[in-house]
């Protein structure tokens, strides 16, 4: 007889209930299964209802980002064998609202995202006749935080996005010190404005769950941190220098 | 825009975390585990007096006070109003948490010299 594992789904479906529902499945379990392998098992075999983000299968994307027993998770990157004997609990990411099921509206972190002004900002766009060169070291300065796929799990993880909606969050954040680590990059100053307001970086108590579940390695905690030596000492600057500061 | 006073805070904060990361370990050893074990001997109060007369020591001495107070406050004032969900009392508990550190300044400041 095959081995089963039993999966309670968060279920939400407005048009049915205003309020979300769990619903079991048992699903043949798999040692080279991950959850994602599990939910696309539900929605071809079982129940065509069930409705969740995935697109590379291989954390790459970052759709597929779901709370798993209550952690964020990518589900293409969790395998159902650390989860045995079950049940196991998927639930939407936490801190957002649900669409429906598994899919979340993730426009308040867009519309962060565009605060933090996340490109090279340069006084000479537009000479496509030159290349902006870099050495290998200014490569290595920024590009840990380059590699972050906007899977959202750190919001789903800080509790301070969770308390305080307006932060401006640890993957804008980890993304804004991106560019502004950038040798190629001049937009720092215009950054800092939405940076050094009380949403953004002071709003961080340095819990540092964003950082450990990042699936990337981004430390966007790491980041945060950094910003604030950097903002303070700003701050510090601007007090004792009122005329030095440019701008 | 309206500038932040955040900053300011955090510095203090911040430099509060160090100093005390890197002094109370030693006070504490000296003081509460060394002395008391007779690990070494005890200083009298002439002596601790006398050394305390030193001007830079009186300058770490008030520097490691204030800003571990000043970490504390810091820290605590976030414990509130983020664990305990006390957020609408930011003010008063800002007001409470920072002025004790200012306090517990003065009065090292008046004690020391």
């Amino acid at each position: 007889m095959k081995d089963l594992i039993t999966l309670n789904v968060f279920r939400y479906q407005p048009e049915k209930s205003k309020e979300p529902t769990y619903q079991e499945y048992e699903i043949p379990y798999h040692k080279d299964w991950v959850i994602l392998d599990a939910l696309n098992y539900i929605k071809d075999q079982i129940d065509g209802s069930l409705t969740y983000r995935w697109s590379c299968r291989m954390g790459v994307c970052g759709s597929c980002g779901m709370m798993v027993n209550g952690k964020p998770v990518l589900t293409c990157a969790t395998f159902l064998e650390s989860y045995t004997p079950g049940p196991i609990r998927i639930e939407p990411l936490e801190n957002f609202p649900v669409i429906r099921d598994l899919v979340i509206d993730m426009s308040d972190f867009l519309e962060k995202l565009k605060k933090v002004k996340p490109w090279i900002i340069r006084k000479d766009v537009g000479s496509e006749d030159r290349e902006y060169l870099q050495t290998p070291s200014q490569l290595a300065d920024y590009k840990q935080y380059s590699m972050c796929i906007n899977c959202m799990l750190c919001y789903a993880a800080c509790p301070v996005y969770g308390l305080e909606p307006e932060f401006i969050g640890p993957a804008a954040l980890a993304l804004a010190q991106r560019y502004n680590m950038d040798s190629r990059d001049e937009g720092k100053n215009q950054r800092m404005k939405a940076l050094s307001h009380d949403t953004g970086i002071w709003q961080c108590t340095f819990v540092g769950d964003c950082s450990a579940v990042c699936p990337k390695n981004v430390d966007p905690a790491g980041a945060i941190q950094r910003y604030k030596v950097e903002g303070a000492s700003n701050w510090w600057k601007t007090l004792l220098l009122p005329y030095a500061s440019k701008d | 825009m309206k500038r932040s006073f955040e900053p300011f805070w955090w510095s203090l904060f911040g430099a509060g975390g160090a100093l005390s990361a890197l002094f109370l370990p030693i006070l504490l050893l000296i003081f509460f585990i060394a002395i008391p074990l007779d690990l070494i001997r005890s200083p009298s109060f002439e002596t601790v007096s006398e050394i305390l007369e030193m001007w830079w020591l009186k300058l770490i001495l008030t520097g490691v006070i204030s800003l571990s107070m000043f970490h504390w406050a810091h820290r605590f004032r976030f414990t509130l109003e983020e664990g305990l969900q006390l957020h609408r009392w930011d003010r008063i508990i800002a007001v409470i948490c920072y002025g004790t550190a200012i306090i517990t300044t003065l009065l090292s400041l008046i004690f020391l010299y």
